[in-house]
């Protein structure tokens, strides 16, 4: 298109000053300031970093974050992979992916509300009125602290609200996916004598993998980040600790401005391989396409 | 025949099982905190939410009282007043610098477009908390810290990667010879934007704004950072989260108060299904 020299300025630049100013500025800054100390008044070289990888803390956070890149991941995944195949062959299929998606409107802290009431916990002998505990409770079990359980149990039921919350954006993705599978390729396999086992392992799941592959980076980059439903379900006690939440400690429990900032880093040198990965695929799919 | 189709139903059943049971699982918890935000505190403490079932139609076990007082007695109400007051120019705002932007990238020529669009959409990998230090202190710097605008400015900044990046997707794939006939018709570029290349990417744009409108609606740690803890300001996932820790075992409050959060998102979802699915799909690589 023909326009004036400055003209197309007119219409990039105020995107390119808010974007210099809300992301390229302040990720140059907290680097810098990452190598500073709690009021970012002198020079510690990696004093913060050194922290970061030795606190025990900070430890139990890398370590949880590891438990929900690798359970999240793999259960939103699969769940979402099993409703996509599975619904395909019913005729109440929209109402049920309705159901798993309607999590993805409700908020993190809204979705943590919801399960905190599913998971609460009185003593035993007491009326339940967590829902989890009702059914142990009914089925002749003591009563479980589920957010006070350390370390395993309670950091599953963390995840498990992940999963809820999550599980619809993988099916729906997934699901895409497979409708584009042409039918005859399962049909050929069916003839051939294969089981449906077989025609998942052999003809649906080679077909699928490129987007499998896109969406499990996508819950890794996600879910590296996650910080809400850990801050308002138990706000990182009782070994529940991760990476977010303990940089927004840093920076407003504590004023460690060097300390947070640093944790900031590190959040973003395990981010970038992902989304290097991600968009590299993406791309070449669009490609393709 | 029959048996053939006895069986066919039998072998299915394992299907439908699994179907049913995911479906069931996936709708408790949030059935049992309708439930319970209409039962009174004295019930929900001494019985479980499902207990109701034994006899479902004996209204005088429902009350709406736990909605009028955390509406009005637990700043609720105020608290989805200011979600709006935060939501609104938070999506409008830089879907507008957005639809600019991305037009110029997708169809004007000039020196560094490329890479400057390739620096734009890379901003995508920044996690939102490399940014929280320096921007808090220039916004005490600036005292906008705790205040709205400082919030819808953030919200912008932080949305423009994605919506660009969508934006100029969608308009990028409209036809050359378009622009063309504009061009022989004598439309000036801002006529060729405002009256061809608006009004054609109306789909694209009503994803983005949907995505971005229930992101900004749902967002706690933005606010939580930029906004603080002060009540006359907080949206609603502030609000809920300041309830849970200052009343956490006080259910009657926190399941009336989650519904009230709950309600825009859902009524967004269930009347533009198709929009907010597409958004959310387009939308969850964000940082």
């Amino acid at each position: 298109m023909r326009t004036k020299r400055w003209t197309p300025w007119v219409y990039v630049a105020p995107a390119l000053a808010l974007l210099t100013l809300f992301l390229v500025y302040p990720s140059i800054d907290t680097i810098r300031i990452s190598f500073y100390d709690r009021s970012v008044s002198s020079f510690v070289g990696f004093q913060n970093y050194i922290y970061s990888f030795t606190n025990p803390t900070m430890l139990t956070a890398f370590r949880n974050n590891a438990i929900w890149v690798l359970l999240f991941t793999v259960f939103t995944v699969c769940l979402g992979l099993l409703l996509a195949v599975l619904l395909d062959r019913v005729r109440y299929e929209r109402i049920v992916k309705s159901v798993i998606f309607i999590p993805m409107a409700i908020s993190m802290v809204g979705a943590s509300t919801i399960w905190k009431f599913v998971y609460a916990f009185r003593p035993a002998g007491a009326q339940q009125i967590g829902l989890l505990n009702g059914i142990v409770v009914a089925l002749g079990g003591q009563p479980v602290g589920w957010l006070i359980e350390r370390p395993w149990v309670n950091n599953f039921c963390l995840i498990a609200v992940g999963v809820w919350l999550w599980t619809g954006f993988c099916m729906v993705l997934l699901s895409a996916a497979y409708k584009n599978i042409p039918r005859q390729l399962m049909e050929a396999a069916r003839i051939d004598g294969a089981n449906e086992w077989q025609v998942f392992r052999k003809v649906i799941l080679p077909l699928l993998w490129p987007t499998v592959a896109v969406v499990m980076t996508t819950m890794v980059v996600f879910v590296l980040k996650i910080f809400d439903i850990v801050y308002v379900m138990t706000n990182g006690n009782y070994s529940t600790e991760v990476i977010a939440n303990r940089m927004y400690k840093e920076q407003f429990s504590f004023s460690n401005y060097g300390r947070a900032a640093a944790i900031a880093v590190i959040l973003l040198m395990l981010i970038v391989p992902m989304m290097v990965i991600n968009i590299r695929r993406f791309r070449r799919q669009e490609a393709i396409r | 025949m029959i048996l053939q189709g006895v069986r066919r139903v039998l072998a299915r059943t394992p299907i439908h099982v699994v179907l049913i049971v995911i479906a069931i699982v996936w709708m408790l918890p949030t059935l049992g905190v309708l439930i319970t935000s209409f039962r009174s505190a004295h019930d929900i403490s001494q019985t479980g939410w499902w207990t109701v079932f034994e006899h479902p139609f004996q209204f005088s076990q429902y009350t709406v009282e736990n909605y009028d007082s955390v509406i009005f007695k637990e700043g609720m109400g105020r608290a989805f007043v200011n979600s709006l007051i935060i939501s609104i120019p938070g999506t409008i705002i830089p879907v507008f610098i957005a639809a600019f932007a991305a037009f110029g990238f997708a169809w004007m020529k000039f020196p560094g477009r490329t890479a400057l669009f390739i620096v734009v959409v890379g901003l995508l990998v920044i996690p939102l908390q490399m940014t929280f230090i320096p921007i808090l202190r220039l916004f005490k710097f600036l005292h906008i810290s705790g205040t709205f605008p400082g919030i819808w400015f953030a919200h912008t900044g932080y949305g423009l990667p994605l919506t660009v990046y969508l934006l100029h997707n969608f308009m990028a794939g409209l036809p050359r010879d378009l622009f063309d006939s504009a061009a022989i018709d004598g439309a000036s570029t801002f006529q060729t934007f405002a009256r061809i290349v608006v009004p054609l990417s109306v789909p694209a744009i009503a994803s983005v704004v949907i995505f971005q409108f229930v992101w900004v609606w749902n967002d706690l740690l933005v606010a939580l950072i930029y906004l603080g803890g002060s009540a006359k300001v907080a949206p609603v996932t502030l609000a809920i989260a300041n309830l849970v820790g200052s009343r956490g075992q006080d259910w009657q409050v926190l399941t009336a108060a989650a519904f009230v959060s709950m309600a825009l998102p859902l009524v967004v979802f269930f009347s533009l299904q198709r929009y907010f699915v597409r958004g959310i799909l387009a939308g969850s690589v964000k940082g």
